[in-house]
């Protein structure tokens, strides 16, 4: 945290996107969390993320639940519409927005305390939903906003600051998400933005509901010798699976790589992602492969990251309920409003 | 690449762009943060310690520094250094206490030196302390050098360089007024001096050999001309009066011109606009006063009737221009411009008439001396060389640099070491943290505009010869153009063992400074930082391998603003902001109350 606010002054070369901004034009406020929290890596990335996409500031909703990381939607797009709801209820949220118009793109943050425990519900059924939006879960494995409490997604053994000793099994939002029917799935780490922007250019880009599980060390009170999600754990046990690299819409895809090595997928908007598989064997669009392998991982203690699976085909909740394409503001309030005898047809129904 | 040594004084040196480029090495953000708070006296001190003539220089420095300031690669305009400098002077209070002072007992030597210009007063500044007992010899009865005879009072007032030059002649120099030396062979032989130091200047202003020069009295060479000006011997001159040359000299005999009775001055450049030897803002103040200058015109007679000078003779030039360079030139035609008179600036040479050839001091075939440019020692050894007479014209504040390098050697040498041993610079470090978020300077980016100095109206500012047009910052400009400074001094200071690779003073940067990348040369990493390092001025700082990955912490140290976030956001404190002190050696240390170490910083 800083007193004083990041001067405007820029480098002469920053680059600008298709409509003239930089990335310093989608910046928040000054953050609030700790120095060196790896929240503030993602939300620089989430920057980097939105400005290359070209996305108008005032065409995206940020929406997040309560924890340092559902802070994380001040500190980016200022201009961008924004929902701060209660802890783990900005599924329910989202859902209904993204309901009323499906024009805009939709950023929801969250924590591993806010999407695991108590909003996990809520985080399962916008799943199943497939609510077309991205979905960033900021994964330090404590309830930092608390002070450090054992969150649901701490490992077996990890120790707190204190030292007392993690007990209970974790619940691991990608497997989770993979049982719940997600149809993009990725993982990755707030200290590696190589991997991180690309990811969440792809997940921004899907049509439906992308969960990113990103680690992301909390240096106050889960960053020491013992924990499971310390910066250092996290460098010396993570495993890049399947590297994505986001091609733009319009942009060919240049990038040379040797068959069998790289898979390319379109996404609905006619950008692509090409994924190059670490392990040939592996298959980002086999749900039941990607399942077990995320378990073999796991059993020998590393974090696997990338893009674990991704389906462009299920539809998305706007397809399943044939909601209407215009965004309810534009509609016309006599289309909205069946008034006094359209109700009284409708009730006329279950009379 | 090799981490970067930072225990050399000339790395964070540099960092201080202004600070690197001034020649005699200015503490320019010490004495701008001293203004900030008010502290003028101490801003004057910070000045004088190495420039030696703040008042002056504060007004008329060539201003080397501020070309180099890094304010103006960050925005548009660097910050007027030169101007704060005069707000220093203009709000010091009495200082004559607080300069250095001559021990009563002297320790046996005796110093002459030729010349009362800044060189010779600087090498006077500096020995006087030591107890030497320097006598200054000057042809002309005032100090000051071209400070005095050439430099318009317009610009310079005499009353700052009478102040400023008591303050070292009241140590108790012997200045001997109207006291040229004629003969170097009869001082050396005297017998009464250890060492002599040469500060004469570059006296001789060239003249112009082409059809029509005799014959009238009415074409001038500028620096005599000034020099007349200066000492009341001319008090007008014609209607209409033609300037040969775009330099210093010819800015002022513009101007001068003005203020002697012309009303039609044009100055006459051989070559177009950016090829000038004049500073920007010197032009800008000439044609304020409507000077016109007329590009592309090269002499080619003077035109007279009857002994009386009516006009000048042009050849139109035009040229080609490739990437601003001049490619090809041709004659378009000839024009010939009316005047009353021709003043030439077309630059100044050596002369030593009064330097018998055959003393051992050894002349190249330009007759210019054989001077050692780190020591200034001719090839006679008790004899150095300073200022213009050095190495031909340059400035002030070169001529300040030269004496005290001359005051270093002369004093090694009487003391019989070897003037090459030279004592080296030094630099310290100190936190400037205070708290979690605070930081003991101002560390905010101010994005205010660089303040116009205000000048008197064009209706009064021809009365008189006199009239100081530039008329100084008022409290309001000082107040906000200190704020432009941007710490430079305050320097980021990094510990790659304390790093855990977080990424936050990345993303926090607002100029994208840093990044963590695996080593490379120099050509490799450069293009690959976050904000690729074009600037091959400026130097790359590569920090030792990280523990976690091996990478580095490479920071382009061009456009860092010293905002200090990095060091705020850092969690472990690998990132600090230190305050760094360049210690350039002067031969007066410890003498001088005010010198260094017994300051406290700001
Ligand atoms: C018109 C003009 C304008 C300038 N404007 C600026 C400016 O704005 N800013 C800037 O930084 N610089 C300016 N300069 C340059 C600057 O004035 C000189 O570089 C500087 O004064 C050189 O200092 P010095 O000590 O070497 O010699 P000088 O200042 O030349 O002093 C030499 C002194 O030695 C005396 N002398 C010479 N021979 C003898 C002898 N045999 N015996 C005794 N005395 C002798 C001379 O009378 C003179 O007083 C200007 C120069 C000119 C000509
Ligand atoms: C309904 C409700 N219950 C409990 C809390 C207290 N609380 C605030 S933040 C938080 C946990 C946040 O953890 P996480 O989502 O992991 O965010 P982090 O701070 O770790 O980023 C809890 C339990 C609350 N604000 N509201
Ligand atoms: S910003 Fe200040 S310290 Fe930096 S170069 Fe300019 S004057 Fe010097
Ligand atoms: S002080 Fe640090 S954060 Fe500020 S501009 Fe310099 S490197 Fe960047
Ligand atoms: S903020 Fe500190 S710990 Fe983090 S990467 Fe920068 S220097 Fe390293
Ligand atoms: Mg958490």
């Amino acid at each position: 945290m800083s007193f004083m606010t990041k001067p405007k002054v820029a480098h002469p070369s920053l680059p600008r996107n298709e409509l003239g901004l930089t990335r310093r034009d989608y910046e928040g406020g000054m953050s609030t969390l700790c120095a060196g929290c790896g929240h503030d890596s993602i939300t620089a990335a989430l920057i980097e993320a939105v400005w290359s996409l070209s996305l108008r500031p005032q065409d995206i909703v940020k929406l997040s639940g309560i924890g340092c990381s559902s802070k994380t939607t001040a500190y980016f797009a200022s201009g961008a519409h924004g929902f701060n709801g209660v802890h783990g209820r900005m599924p329910s949220i989202a859902t209904g927005a993204i309901a009323a118009n499906r024009d805009l793109h939709y950023v929801g943050i969250s924590g591993d305390g806010d999407s695991l425990s108590i909003g996990f519900g809520q985080f399962a059924h916008a799943i199943r939903r497939n609510i077309n939006m991205l979905y960033v879960c900021e994964n330090n494995g404590v309830y930092g906003l608390t002070k450090g409490q054992f969150s649901a997604s701490a490992d077996i053994g990890t120790k707190a600051k204190k030292g007392e000793v993690n007990q209970q099994p974790p619940i691991d939002p990608a497997l989770a998400a993979l049982s719940l029917g997600c149809t993009f799935i990725a993982r990755s780490f707030s200290g590696d933005k190589e991997q991180l922007v690309p990811l969440l250019q792809a997940a921004l880009s899907h049509p439906g509901f992308a969960m990113v599980d990103v680690l992301s060390p909390c240096v106050t009170f889960n960053d020491h010798e013992g924990s499971t999600k310390s910066y250092q754990f996290v460098r010396d046990h993570y495993d890049e699976l399947v590297h994505t690299d986001f091609v733009p819409l319009r942009s060919e895809i240049k990038v040379d790589y040797a068959p069998g090595e790289a898979l390319p997928v379109t996404l609905h908007d006619g950008s692509h992602v090409v994924l190059r598989k670490l392990d040939p064997s592996y298959d980002p669009t086999d749900r039941g492969k990607a399942f077990e392998y995320i378990r073999t991982k796991q059993a020998q203690g590393e974090y696997l990251t990338g893009l674990i699976y991704i389906d462009e085909q299920s539809p998305d909740f706007h397809e399943v309920q044939g909601s209407v394409a215009t965004p309810m503001n534009r509609l016309p309030y006599e289309k909205l409003s069946p008034g006094n005898a359209g109700l009284q047809k409708i009730l006329q129904r279950y009379r | 690449m090799e981490p970067t040594d930072v225990r050399n004084p000339d790395y964070y040196h540099r960092v201080v762009d202004c600070q690197w480029a001034c020649p005699a090495h200015t503490d320019v953000p010490e004495y701008i943060r001293l203004i900030a708070m008010g502290r003028f006296t101490e801003a004057y001190l910070v000045n004088r310690d190495s420039n030696v003539f703040p008042g002056i220089l504060g007004r008329v420095c060539d201003r080397p520094c501020e070309p180099a300031c890094r304010r103006g690669r960050v925005e548009a305009e660097p910050v007027a250094i030169c101007r704060l400098k005069r707000v220093a002077a203009d709000h010091r209070d009495a200082v004559e206490h607080l300069l250095p002072q001559a021990p009563p007992e002297k320790n046996g030597k005796r110093i002459a030196c030729i010349g009362a210009g800044p060189a010779s007063l600087t090498v006077a500044n500096d020995l006087m302390p030591l107890g030497y007992q320097v006598t200054i010899f000057e042809k002309w009865g005032q100090a000051g050098g071209l400070m005095r005879t050439n430099i318009p009072s317009f610009r310079l007032p005499a009353g700052v360089l009478d102040d400023e030059i008591r303050y070292i002649i009241d140590m108790g120099v012997d200045l001997k007024l109207g006291t040229p030396v004629n003969s170097l062979d009869a001082l050396l032989k005297s017998g009464e001096f250890d060492a002599v130091f040469i500060g004469s200047g570059a006296p001789k202003g060239k003249d112009l050999k082409i059809p029509g020069r005799d014959g009238t009295d009415r074409i001038h060479i500028g620096i005599d001309w000034l020099e007349s000006v200066a000492f009341d011997h001319i008090k007008t001159i014609g209607a209409r009066v033609l300037i040969i040359g775009v330099g210093n000299t010819a800015m002022d005999c513009c101007r001068s011109s003005l203020r002697m009775g012309a009303n039609s001055v044009k100055v006459m450049a051989r070559k177009p606009r950016g090829f000038f030897k004049a500073s920007e803002w010197e032009l800008d103040d000439a044609e304020e006063e409507n000077v016109e200058i007329v590009v592309n015109h090269a002499p080619k007679a003077f035109v007279t009737q009857g002994g009386k000078l009516t006009g000048m003779l042009f050849e139109e030039m035009e040229y080609d221009l490739v990437e601003g360079r001049i490619t090809g030139e041709r004659v378009k035609g000839e024009v010939v411009i009316s005047c009353d008179d021709v003043i030439l600036a077309i630059g100044q040479e050596n002369a030593f008439p009064w330097i018998e050839r055959d003393l051992r001091i050894e002349f190249d075939k330009w007759n210019v001396p054989k001077v050692d440019p780190v020591t200034h020692q001719s090839t006679l050894p008790q004899v150095f060389f300073g200022g213009d007479a050095a190495f031909g014209p340059k400035n002030i504040i070169w001529a300040v640099e030269h004496g005290h390098q001359a005051a270093i050697s002369i004093h090694q040498y009487c003391q019989g070491l070897p003037v090459a041993e030279r004592p080296p610079p030094m630099v310290t470090l100190s936190s400037r943290k205070m708290g979690i978020h605070e930081w003991s300077y101002k560390n905010d980016y101010n994005p205010v505009e660089r303040r116009l100095m205000p000048h008197v109206s064009l209706k009064e500012r021809f009365k008189k010869l006199n009239i100081e047009v530039e008329l100084g910052f008022t409290p309001e400009q000082a107040e906000a153009e200190v704020q432009r400074c941007l710490n430079c001094d305050v320097q980021t200071v990094f510990d790659a063992k304390l790093c855990i690779e977080c990424d936050a003073c990345i993303d926090i940067c607002p100029v994208d400074c840093l990044t963590m990348t695996p080593n490379g040369t120099e050509e490799e990493l450069r293009p690959r930082l976050k904000a690729p390092a074009t600037n091959k001025n400026q130097p790359l700082y590569v920090s030792a391998a990280l523990n976690m990955t091996g990478r580095v912490m490479v920071k382009d140290e061009d456009l860092c603003v010293h905002c200090g976030l990095c060091a705020e956001r850092c969690p472990t404190a690998a990132w600090d902001m230190q305050k760094s002190t360049i210690n350039i050696p002067h031969a007066s240390d410890g003498k001088n109350p005010w010198s260094k170490p017994q300051r406290k910083t700001a």
